[in-house]
């Protein structure tokens, strides 16, 4: 397969699956880094991460559709709007799932996935009933439709750098707020050593709400730019929830850094065997890599020394 | 009750009358064959429930692929079935007569290597037990023994069933795609579709379940069994004990391996078809409410959990598709936060209050013989209070 | 380093060094037991007493040095390999199984049926039954064979767990702070079981008490930060001016 093309051309291909991947990788890494938020930082398992994406994503359509009938003089803009609107509508739901549900089962993780899975049902059953069972698509303003040629080969999707851009940017923001505001520093504590830190006066029950929030509402804004790469639907969330658990647990759930590069090693081998061979079995190689070397590796790629 | 097997206690040889009244009685008096049939369905998932007891509610392993092992041993005889219906005379008209249906399609001209030991049925007996086996331990041993624990275990679990499914729709040609094994007429001559067959199946089923919950309850009243309950609950104990704690959870997971395989098998013999929709993250995950709507510690339970929410979705899909996965969601989620001994819990405790003043008196034996390791019978009421007390509690896992 | 075949040497710890990211929690330790004896150490907090018993277990694995038991190196082997040995272990918080009664408890450390296969066919016979009986005298449990481990008394736990060693006849037996909550006269009945069970094997002990540990001890190591301060009988200990300066200096 390989002797069909020339260097160059083989080398155009690579950069063109390689940009694909990166776009598949911003997608990875924004639903990963809400995961790993939650998972990594609280333990906590959310089998429902997908269909919060999936939330952001409906809330999306749901600003294309308003500002095209309301306001189409902005229309060029409300990405923007709806980004924010994803944040906070995921965000708040994750809230009251946190308050009403997971606060009961900290100490019961396995529990907590199957109940969690409990949740993904009523959601995917929710959007059905509200929005339908077909696939809805969201229209985009024109600056993000079509393609920058980089050279006469390679050409690359404006949307897809608009989801790279967005991703850093979102990384980058989430970094800080971990590790350089004083929220991130009493997440941080009640993370290492919950009695200690509430003892010093931190409100362990309101950082945990908080934490579980904003993790959900970054995959809030991951379905937000989800929706460019692919159809919004019922059960849409369900076809990344296991890549992403293996992205969280493949770069060592406590790492932020070991999350991002495990999502980039999956999406661009992915994308890339996807070239050679058909979908099913590239993502079949890549999964099955990635499950054998948990196998012999099952801290991941970054995570901290075990004592043993 | 010198007769009775010395792991058995009065309650379980009740527990068992009464269920196998129940599905080799009851219900093939009043049910006609097609919900019958139903049933018998039904009956190969509890395989899968019945592991899962021993598995996840004993031992503390949760596994969210447990489709895999039932699609092997449900592959496994489907395949067999598939070749003998696809005899030559029976395909003559396809491009290349012989070779299964889809696979003509697919513009296969001869049969998969792999598919070929499948035209014994010896061999496909076999295969039923052995490849779970393999395949579990071979999974089991290299995360048991680098001390994978329960959440990377489920997870990694629930991504081996996603792979087994995109690699079975993917793999059309070998597989059968998305649409499975299907049309399949006789099991080594006799019709698999008449009325008889479907009786015999469903009879070898219950008879099937009734063997397997007692090889069940063997092990979770054996020392093994309290092992497991004691791996659950302090493991590094049990390690400083001498114990190996990865052969005893490498044990325990292929056993449940094996059952759901068995169950497989019986799915497709008596439902006739084989698809990847039982092997996937989903119907994996709906397995194991069954075990936990039972009660997540007791065998019966897992029969009986799998029953119920079966009828449930059979009743209310029909008549409000959109109420049963709400329904269905709920589920999950009251079992976990408000029923968590499930079936028989709330067995236990209706049981609890009508026998109330019988229950005085297992501590009044225990008193008035102090001093002296308790015999073997005196033994059994003794530890039937520490292990009702293991039944009804369950550990935070 | 070749190490001299003492045959009256169950026990003999050389060069032994652990260290987590740089921080040696157990620094060029030598330490020897012999046949029969009650080997004492104490130290100050922090000492790198249990991780010493630690790595001994097997529960963690040294950097370096050797950890020999009647002659077979033990830095090498799994946990319940070395329990096979010989080695037995009690953790400074009782630990044993609170679901079960103690007769379970000691059933479950009887030492037949430990594979998996052997597990599943064990049968209480009545071995099994005058062993257990034997040893809940001897950790003074014999009235209480039924009650529920969960619900047992502090110290009752500790005596459990003891009972759940000495089952397994352990040549030599390593005990994390015996004592630790126990009254008065519960201490004096634990020094007098240690002081009964050395006919055939050793105890290694950590503890604090020190009047427990003059009961008890024949010899007695003090650990300072990872290393061997001092070793000797206990009256040789209490008189050494390095181990009064770091106790008082505390």
């Amino acid at each position: 397969m390989f002797s069909d093309y020339s260097w160059s051309e083989l080398g155009s291909i690579f950069a063109m699956q390689g940009f694909a991947g990166l776009i598949l990788f911003s997608v990875f890494v924004l639903m990963a880094l809400g995961l790993a938020i939650i998972f990594g930082q609280m333990g906590v398992i959310n089998m429902a991460h997908g269909e919060f994406m999936i939330l952001g994503a409906y809330v999306t359509w749901l600003c294309s559709g308003l500002f095209e009938t309301w306001l189409p003089a902005l229309f060029g803009g409300y990405f923007f709007f709806a980004m924010v609107a994803a944040f906070a509508v995921t965000a708040l739901l994750g809230s009251a799932v946190e308050w009403l549900m997971v606060r009961h089962l900290y100490r019961r993780p396995l529990d907590t996935l199957l109940a969690t899975w409990g949740l993904s049902l009523l959601m995917q059953q929710g959007f059905r009933s509200i929005f339908g069972a077909r696939e809805v698509g969201v229209s985009l303003p024109d600056w993000m439709l079509g393609s920058i040629a980089i050279t006469d080969i390679i050409e690359v999707p404006i949307n897809g750098l608009f989801v790279m851009a967005l991703t850093l940017v979102i990384a980058v923001s989430v970094w800080f707020l971990l590790f350089r505001s004083s929220f991130g520093l009493r997440t941080r504590a009640v993370v290492q050593n919950r009695a200690m830190a509430g003892a010093t006066g931190i409100d362990t029950e309101r950082v945990d709400r908080m934490t579980f929030a904003i993790g959900c509402g970054i995959a809030g804004v991951a379905g937000s730019a989800f929706t460019m790469i692919g159809s919004t639907g019922p059960t849409s969330g369900q076809a990344y929830i296991v890549d992403t658990f293996l992205i969280v647990v493949f770069g060592g759930s406590a790492s932020l850094l070991g999350t991002v590069a495990a999502a980039f090693s999956i999406s661009q081998a992915q994308s890339t065997l996807e070239f050679f061979l058909s979908g099913s079995m590239a993502k079949v190689i890549t999964l099955v890599t990635v499950v054998l070397i948990l196998m012999i590796r099952p801290e991941g790629l970054f995570s901290p020394k075990i004592r043993r | 009750m010198t007769t009775l097997p010395s792991f058995l206690r009065r309650h379980d040889l009740l527990a068992f009358a009464i269920l196998a009244a129940l599905i080799v009685i009851v219900l093939p008096m009043t049910l006609d064959i097609f919900r019958l049939n139903l049933v018998g369905k039904y009956l190969t998932y509890a395989f899968v429930a019945v592991g899962l007891v021993l598995c996840w509610g004993m031992g503390g392993i949760l596994s969210l692929g447990q489709g895999v092992f039932f699609g092997l041993g449900g592959y496994a005889m489907a395949m067999f079935l598939k070749l003998e219906a696809s005899s030559p005379e029976a395909t003559a008209i396809q491009s290349t007569p012989g070779i299964p249906d889809f696979m003509d399609w697919n513009q296969l001209t001869e049969l998969p290597a792999f598919w070929i030991p499948f035209q014994s049925f010896t061999f496909t007996l076999f295969a039923i037990v052995a490849l779970p086996a393999v395949l579990s331990g071979l999974i089991g041993y290299a995360m048991f023994t680098r001390r994978v624990s329960g959440v990377y275990f489920a997870i990694i679990t629930q991504a081996i069933a996603a792979i087994a499914t995109i690699l079975i729709i993917g793999q059309q040609g070998y597989t059968g795609g998305v649409n499975g094994i299907t049309d399949l007429r006789t099991l080594l001559g006799w019709d698999i579709r008449s009325d008889s067959a479907r009786y015999t199946f469903y009879f070898i089923n219950a008879a099937l379940l009734l063997g397997v919950l007692f090889g069940a309850l063997y092990v979770q009243r054996s020392r093994l069994g309290r092992l497991m309950t004691a791996v659950r609950t302090s493991e590094d104990r049990v390690r400083f004990s001498g114990y190996s704690v990865a052969h005893i959870k490498v044990f325990v997971f292929c056993f449940a391996a094996v059952l759901s395989s068995i169950g497989g098998a019986m799915f497709t013999l008596q439902v006739g078809f084989m698809s990847p929709t039982l092997v996937g993250v989903v119907p994996s995950i709906e397995m194991v409410i069954y075990c936990a709507v039972g009660g997540r510690l007791s065998v019966f339970g897992a029969v009986y959990g799998t029953l119920l929410v079966n009828w449930l979705k059979t009743s209310l899909s029909e008549s409000f598709p959109e109420l049963w996965l709400f329904g269905l969601g709920g589920i999950f989620i009251a079992i976990v936060m408000f029923f968590p001994f499930g079936l028989a819990g709330l067995y236990t405790s209706a049981k609890d209050r009508l026998f109330r003043k019988r229950a005085v008196e297992p501590s009044a034996g225990s008193e008035s013989s102090p001093g002296k390791t308790p015999s073997t019978s005196t033994t059994a009421t003794s530890g039937t209070t520490s292990t009702t007390g293991l039944d009804a509690k369950v550990s935070a896992t | 380093m070749s190490i001299e075949h003492n045959t009256s040497c169950v026990l003999a710890i050389e060069g032994l060094t652990v260290s987590f990211d740089g921080f040696r929690a157990v620094d060029d330790l030598d330490l020897y037991v012999d046949e029969r004896e009650i080997h004492v150490v104490i130290g100050p907090n922090g000492a790198g007493k249990t991780t010493l018993l630690d790595l001994i277990c097997g529960k963690t694995r040294a950097s370096a040095g050797s950890i020999r038991f009647r002659n077979h190196e033990l830095t090498k082997l799994n946990e319940n390999r070395i329990v096979h040995r010989g080695v037995g272990r009690k953790f400074q918080n009782p630990s044993i199984y609170d679901d079960l009664t103690v007769v379970e408890n000691l059933e479950l450390s009887f030492p037949r049926g430990k594979s998996v296969f052997g597990s599943l066919f064990f049968q209480r016979d009545n071995d099994v039954v005058e062993r257990i009986d034997e040893v809940a005298e001897m950790v003074f449990l014999e009235d209480h064979l039924t009650s529920q481990a969960g619900l047992l008394s502090h110290g009752q736990k500790q005596w459990l767990e003891i009972g759940m060693l000495l089952i397994q006849n352990p040549e030599l037996l390593m005990l994390d702070e015996p004592v630790a909550g126990m009254s008065m006269a519960e201490r004096a009945k634990t020094a007098d079981l240690l002081n009964r069970i050395t006919d055939n094997r050793s105890v290694l002990v950590v503890e604090h008490d020190m009047k427990f540990v003059e009961d008890i001890a024949d010899r007695v190591t003090v650990m300072h930060q990872g290393a061997k301060l001092a070793e000797g009988s206990m009256s040789d200990i209490q008189a050494n001016p390095k181990v009064v300066e770091v106790y008082l200096g505390q």
